[in-house]
């Protein structure tokens, strides 16, 4: 009989496929440390030591962490409409110009909380514009979003390259990057979330954008599911007939949610470019985007889960850096194969498993 | 220097320029034709290139590097098709976690083995496919506008560039001329009726991403062991992706896709040319204009204002035998 159509309880979908799935990824990539003649188990011992053993590893851990909870919600939110979203990382840069925009021209006049609410909209408005192209043609021209999106990507990476390296740039200065804010352009630190737990956040960059994205977790789970757009957006992420036949109109409801995406994506450069930093830099995503999706997939497209995932993410990020530290012979770049195979077995072999699972499930239960 | 001696060396450049691409946008062909996106073709080109620069560092010969290169991109694309084919995971998924794979692979790796910061060691001269100077090209270089051309564009290439121009009637030929090849084409196009015929969608497919492996370990070896003389971190830069956008430019057919990457290379090698120069009236043209111009005509393209781009109908989409 076919495995395919029966039920499994939720705390097997939600819960034991997707952590046999990381830990069959971390098996992976544990067998590429040992073959390159490290021990794994030292090496995951050193990782969480980084990442999660100092105030100032932690502090870094959620700096990453926040992040990818922007750029998880910007591929869940286009997930549930069906759209799949590659271009975070695009929008994520080009939204980067717009906070650096807010904060170049506000931060001599007006402190950071004032400053901020315009960041995030500037940030907002630039990652969906940055979106809104791929959607329009998504919607109305048919072409494959996936295609537009990764095109859109290494469009706009030469247009910030261009405005880096010829407009934006300190005159006189080597660095393609704008001239460091002021006081007012920046967002504040979060030492005291760290205190509060009796560590110290010493020079990790966790900033207040860390919030700003929790907040939008929130705002994002009443949208999908406590708002009816968030309900056609479902629809149509099912089912496309299925919404054209209860009137949901298509190419609308592609733009808003490519525009959310965009726009969540584009929040993005709240936390490198006001928080850490100061500055806009050149290439200062690098990567976030595309990490988003693997924390998308692995979170099951619901915030609770992007936290989740996105702390997984932040903590890989911040224990490999400490990991090459500790161990010459494993480069940074170890991170980019796991994230690989984190995609590669919560994502594309997401189904592998079920089979089998299934099976064991029901000669558990006794169907 | 004279204009046709300038035009010369931007044609020179753009041919070899676009080998790379023309490799893998025919090694996309086939998959996308057979019904699979492959996103991965990036890794595969990366892949590919970081295992001949290895076979032909350690055993000094080119022949055996290319057999490397092309080794490991079919085991990379056999890996895309047990995610996507057997277990009809999502093919987008899959191509861009087999790209992370990839990218984080090659550096890990060589930094293990060669220590340099994720390059490999240099190759040596017998490990590298060299130019080759055609009968007669410097006997013909005195003749006027042909002379130039055969000497300088048609001669002094590798053999993987003259490998990479035959592919191209080749693929022509395998694809609508061949049994293999309307099955193919047919499977991209409706799974289900190649399924009715009682021909195996399955195997079809995972044919495809052989024949895509194959191709893809050549535009990695070409990088590699052609253009340069060693791995670097991430060389393929992108080049996938270009590929792909002058695999849709192209319509999804052979022929334009050769002109596809022709015509990305030579705005590659113009970009090249024009750095820090100005023309008059016009002043200095940002480079940035010419990397992003590729994408924005595929953009263009898609958009629906030069002419139509209908993908595979059934691209993307995994089969379903039965329920």
């Amino acid at each position: 009989m076919s495995t395919a159509s029966v039920q499994l309880p939720a705390w097997i979908n939600y819960g034991v496929i997707p952590l046999l799935n990381l830990v069959l990824a971390f098996f992976f990539s544990g067998l590429v440390v040992w073959a390159i003649g490290e021990s794994p188990i030292e090496a995951l011992r050193l990782l969480l030591i980084g990442a999660l053993g100092r105030g100032e590893g932690i502090g870094f851990t959620l700096f990453y962490a926040t992040s990818f909870i922007f750029t998880g919600l910007s591929v869940a939110v286009a997930i549930h409409a069906g759209l799949f979203n590659i271009g975070s990382e695009g929008q994520a840069y080009l939204g980067g110009l717009g906070a650096a925009l807010v904060a170049l021209s506000l931060d001599r006049y007006v402190p950071w909380y004032v400053t901020m609410p315009f960041a995030v909209v500037g940030a907002a408005l630039f990652g969906a514009a940055c979106a809104a192209i791929p959607a329009w043609l998504q919607a109305k021209r048919g072409s494959h979003i996936v295609i537009t999106t990764i095109m859109f990507n290494f469009i706009t990476s030469s247009l910030m390259n261009y405005l880096l390296v010829r407009v934006l740039i300190v005159p006189g200065k080597m660095a393609p990057e704008t001239r460091t804010f002021l006081e007012g352009g920046q967002l504040p630190k979060l030492d005291w979330l760290i205190s509060m737990f009796g560590g110290k956040l010493g020079a990790a960059p966790l900033n207040f954008s860390f919030l700003i994205a929790l907040v939008m977790c929130f705002l994002v789970w009443v949208l999908i599911w406590r708002t009816k757009l968030g309900y056609e957006m479902r629809t149509l992420g099912i089912s496309p007939t299925a919404a054209s036949y209860a009137g949901i109109p298509y190419a609308k409801i592609v733009m808003i949610a490519m525009l959310i995406s965009g726009g969540l994506a584009g929040m993005m450069a709240l936390n490198p470019v006001m928080g850490a930093s100061a500055r806009l830099q050149i290439e200062f995503v690098g990567g976030a985007g595309f990490v988003g999706i693997a924390v998308s997939l692995m979170g099951r497209n619901h915030p609770v889960g992007i936290i989740l995932a996105a702390l997984l993410f932040g903590i890989l990020y911040q224990g490999g850096a400490e990991l090459s530290f500790d161990m010459p012979s494993i480069t940074r770049d170890m991170i980019v194969v796991i994230q690989g195979l984190v995609i590669l077995f919560a994502g594309a072999l997401e189904y592998m498993l079920r089979p089998a699972i299934v099976r064991l499930y029901q000669q558990i239960s006794g169907k | 220097m004279d204009y046709f001696d300038i035009f010369i060396g931007i044609l020179g450049s753009a041919i070899r320029l676009s080998i790379p691409l023309l490799f893998t946008a025919l090694a996309g062909l086939f998959s996308e034709r057979a019904g699979i996106f492959d996103i991965g073709l990036e890794g595969k080109m990366l892949v590919s290139a970081f295992a001949s620069a290895c076979a032909a560092y350690w055993t000094g010969n080119a022949w055996l590097g290319l057999m490397a290169g092309i080794v490991v991109a079919i085991a990379f694309s056999f890996l895309h098709g047990f995610a996507s084919i057997t277990n009809r995971g999502n093919q987008i998924v899959s191509g861009v976690a087999l790209n992370f794979v990839a990218a984080g692979l090659t550096i890990v790796l060589g930094q293990a083995w060669f220590g340099q910061g994720g390059r490999t060691a240099q190759v040596p001269g017998s490990g590298r496919f060299t130019p080759i100077i055609l009968p007669g090209a410097d006997a013909m270089r005195e003749v006027p506008i042909l002379g130039p051309l055969y000497a300088n564009v048609i001669s002094g290439n590798n053999i993987l560039t003259y490998i990479a121009f035959l592919m191209v009637p080749i693929s022509w030929w395998v694809l609508y001329r061949t049994r293999f090849g309307l099955r193919l084409r047919a499977v991209g196009e409706n799974p289900g009726a190649v399924d009715t015929a009682g021909i195996s969608v399955s195997w079809l497919r995972y044919r495809a991403l052989i024949v895509t492996g194959f191709l893809a370990g050549f535009a990695g070896t070409y990088l590699a062991i052609a253009q340069s003389a060693a791995f670097i971190n991430n060389m393929s830069a992108g080049k996938g992706y270009i590929a792909l956008a002058a695999l849709i430019f192209a319509k999804w057919k052979p022929v334009p896709v050769m002109l596809a990457c022709l015509l990305f290379g030579f705005l590659d090698a113009f970009a090249n040319f024009m750095q820090g120069k100005s023309i008059p009236l016009i002043g200095e043209v940002p480079v940035q204009i010419f990397q992003a111009l590729p994408y924005i005509l595929t953009c263009v393209l898609l958009a629906g204002f030069i002419g139509i781009a209908r993908p595979p109908k059934a691209g993307g989409v995994p089969y379903t035998k039965e329920r």
